[in-house]
């Protein structure tokens, strides 16, 4: 018997989406299983759509939902108030109407369903092993947790997958970051992804796609492993993903649009075949030792410029850290401890699902927030909201001095009019500390749910290890 | 889009460098839902006064440039964020070929996604080229000749599939819809389809 090339799970995905093999000098064409859109990068795609008369190819593989754009403020408001700003509630109008034009489902703003994109897809089991899933956002990497390739595309992409359930793609190399060893008290999995983009730096991905692996890995929680493949794209990888196994099927199995019954078994076994080949290679490969992590906090102006939240941060460096250290008025060679804090954010499709309140109510139960900070707690969806209210966290969070929102994307990008005011410094547990990233001249400091909750209490940025 | 084989014609120099997608088309005007029109807002705050009127010293405000399908631009053209708007106003407008001795990366892929012709040349050639009001520049696209008004020819480098997607006249929803059948029986021989 012939011996087949032992093949990682990326490549197993990718072959089995071909329409049409890549040659030198034409890109693959890859079959799109699910397109998850939301109101930003979708109204050229659909323009062009109207402009060529073309129809959606699969409206069944197309879900929309609003995020970006939308308030936070409570939901019996929502028809009442201007979205901010007249584009953004132009937006909203839009993506209303071009789904029903095209005849695609959109969770509008009364749906349980609505909520950020890359959380919804998981939550409602739309997200499976072995699919190929594309969103117009950058983080659509978040789905790749449970064994699926998934990236973001620009809108053009969108009209192409839109009108054709495809794309044309180069494909990528493989990328091995292996985990192993059990993360200490208060580490988490943000503390871990930052530790890894600190090592990768944010281009080390680039032209990769990274599988996950290792003892750490599979010992994680659905929600850990996206918290860990969100932010591939911040190392500069197109996607990450995971082998799925038990824990993937045990989170996938009573979700509303799972596979049911009989296909629940073809699908298994489908999925359990998916998981790289013993003796599979990669191009790159990276090892992380868990057990040596600390809580993590960036001090720059990209994931990269990271530090363990009781080190100095780094005298050296090249202009772009001269820069950053400018932008962020923080001290080289003083660690960020103590540093005054304005905001701290807990929220975005990076830290957002319930365990991630959970982990945050922890903390502030039976604390207050301090008086100079200003603490915004946003749900990734509106499932999740219901839950957490369920759970009493939004009293925690309340009594503490916390405002609860409606779910969306919110200050991740200040995009809604939830901003971090010019030259405040905010904690957050979002995925982006870029220049201005949360609102004009604003500075941010990326972080685990704990870490932002244990800085919330002190107003400064706080261990959280002393809270547990 | 219609197949591109050769083109003739007069340059628009614009000398400045570092030309981000801010310039090429301000952020104000992304809001729009389609491609259309996006060219009478190309380079919007250098081409209009404060009154909306045309500022008579701006390149493209100059008659004898009307017509023009070759820009000429400074080092860095295209930098900035990846908003693909920068290149549509640019082929709304009527521009068809960009021609730099750098175009950042982003903005290039975004350009020949769209039919929009990035060439790289040398530094030696840009300033050349920049010393000349309209140069007069010929392109083969077959060939991947740009032929400089001294009648020297320059070797441009184009991965093939833009070339032959410029040379069809397709963009890349036009080869993905010419291979629809195959996409179709994709779709039937899925074993399982999730
Ligand atoms: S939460 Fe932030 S990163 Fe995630 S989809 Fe929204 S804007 Fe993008």
């Amino acid at each position: 018997m012939s011996k087949k090339t032992p093949l990682t799970l990326f490549e197993k995905v990718w072959n089995d989406h071909i329409v049409l093999q890549e040659t030198k000098s034409t890109p693959a064409i890859l079959y799109i299983d699910l397109h998850l859109i939301h109101e930003v990068t979708t109204p050229q795609a659909f323009t062009m759509l109207r402009e060529n008369s073309l129809k959606v190819r699969k409206t069944r593989s197309t879900i929309g939902t609003m995020d970006h754009s939308t308030p936070t403020l409570p939901v019996n408001k929502f028809k009442d108030i201007e979205v901010a700003g007249a584009d953004a509630a132009n937006q909203v109008r839009q993506m209303i109407s071009n789904c029903k034009e095209f005849n695609i489902e959109l969770f509008d703003f009364d749906s349980i369903n609505r909520g950020i994109v890359h959380v919804i897809g998981p939550e409602l089991g739309l997200t499976q092993p072995g699919k190929t899933i594309v969103c117009g956002d950058s983080h659509t990497s978040t789905h790749g947790a449970f064994g699926a390739l998934a990236f973001g595309i620009g809108t053009t992409e969108v009209g192409h997958v839109l009108a054709t359930q495809c794309l044309l793609q180069r494909k990528q190399k493989t990328l091995s970051v292996e985990i192993n060893g059990n993360l200490n008290n208060g580490v988490t999995a943000k503390d871990l992804v930052l530790a890894i983009i600190g090592k990768l730096g944010v281009d080390g991905g680039t032209g990769h796609v990274i599988e996950y692996r290792g003892n750490t890995i599979s010992s994680m929680s659905m929600e850990e492993r996206m918290t860990i493949c969100n932010m591939s794209i911040e190392a500069g990888a197109k996607a990450g993903m995971i082998a799925p196994d038990d824990t993937t099927y045990n989170y996938l199995y009573d979700k509303p649009r799972s596979p049911k019954e009989n296909d629940w078994d073809l699908a298994l076994k489908y999925w359990n075949n998916l998981s790289s080949d013993i003796d599979a290679k990669y191009d790159k490969y990276i090892e992380i030792n868990a057990a040596d992590l600390e809580p993590m906090v960036t001090y720059g102006t990209n994931p990269g410029m990271v530090v363990n939240i009781n080190d100095p941060i780094p005298i050296n460096g090249d202009a772009s850290h001269n820069k950053a250290i400018d932008y962020m008025e923080i001290t080289p060679g003083k660690s960020l401890q103590n540093k005054d804090v304005d905001v701290v954010f807990i929220g975005s499709c990076t830290n957002s699902r319930l365990s991630d309140l959970k982990a945050a109510a922890h903390i502030l139960k039976d604390r207050k927030v301090a008086n100079n900070v200003k603490m915004l707690v946003v749900p990734g969806s509106q499932r999740i909201k219901a839950d957490a209210e369920r759970l009493g966290l939004n009293k925690i969070f309340k009594e503490a001095g916390a405002e609860w929102r409606e779910s969306g994307c919110s200050m991740c990008l200040g995009m809604n009019g939830d901003t971090v005011d010019s030259g405040k410094l905010s904690v957050s547990t979002s995925n982006r500390n870029f220049e201005g990233r949360q609102g004009k001249g604003s500075r941010t400091i990326l972080a685990s749910p704990l870490t932002a909750a244990a800085s919330a209490i002190e107003g400064k940025v706080a261990d959280p290890r002393k809270y547990l | 889009m219609n197949k591109l084989t050769k083109i003739k014609s007069k340059a628009v120099v614009l000398k400045s460098k570092d030309v981000d997608t801010d310039q090429i088309i301000p952020a104000r005007f992304l809001t729009t839902t389609s491609k259309k029109g996006l060219g009478k807002h190309l380079f919007h705050d250098w081409r209009y006064n404060e009154d909306g009127t045309d500022d008579p010293n701006f390149i493209l405000n100059k008659n004898d440039n009307e017509g023009s399908e070759i820009l000429i631009a400074g080092n860095n053209f295209g930098c900035g964020s990846s908003r693909e708007h920068a290149p549509w106003a640019l082929l709304d407008y009527g521009i068809k070929v960009v021609i730099s001795s750098k175009i950042a990366d982003i903005f290039k892929g975004n350009s020949l996604k769209n039919g929009l012709l990035p060439i790289v040349v040398t530094e030696d050639i840009l300033s050349m080229l920049m010393d000349i009001p309209r140069p007069y520049l010929s392109i083969c696209i077959e060939k991947s000749e740009l032929t400089l008004p001294n009648n020297e020819i320059f070797q441009y480098e184009i991965d093939e599939f833009s070339k032959y997607c410029l040379i069809e006249g397709i963009d890349q929803l036009g080869y993905l819809k010419r291979n629809i059948n195959l996409i179709e029986k994709f779709e039937e021989k899925r074993l399982w389809t999730p």
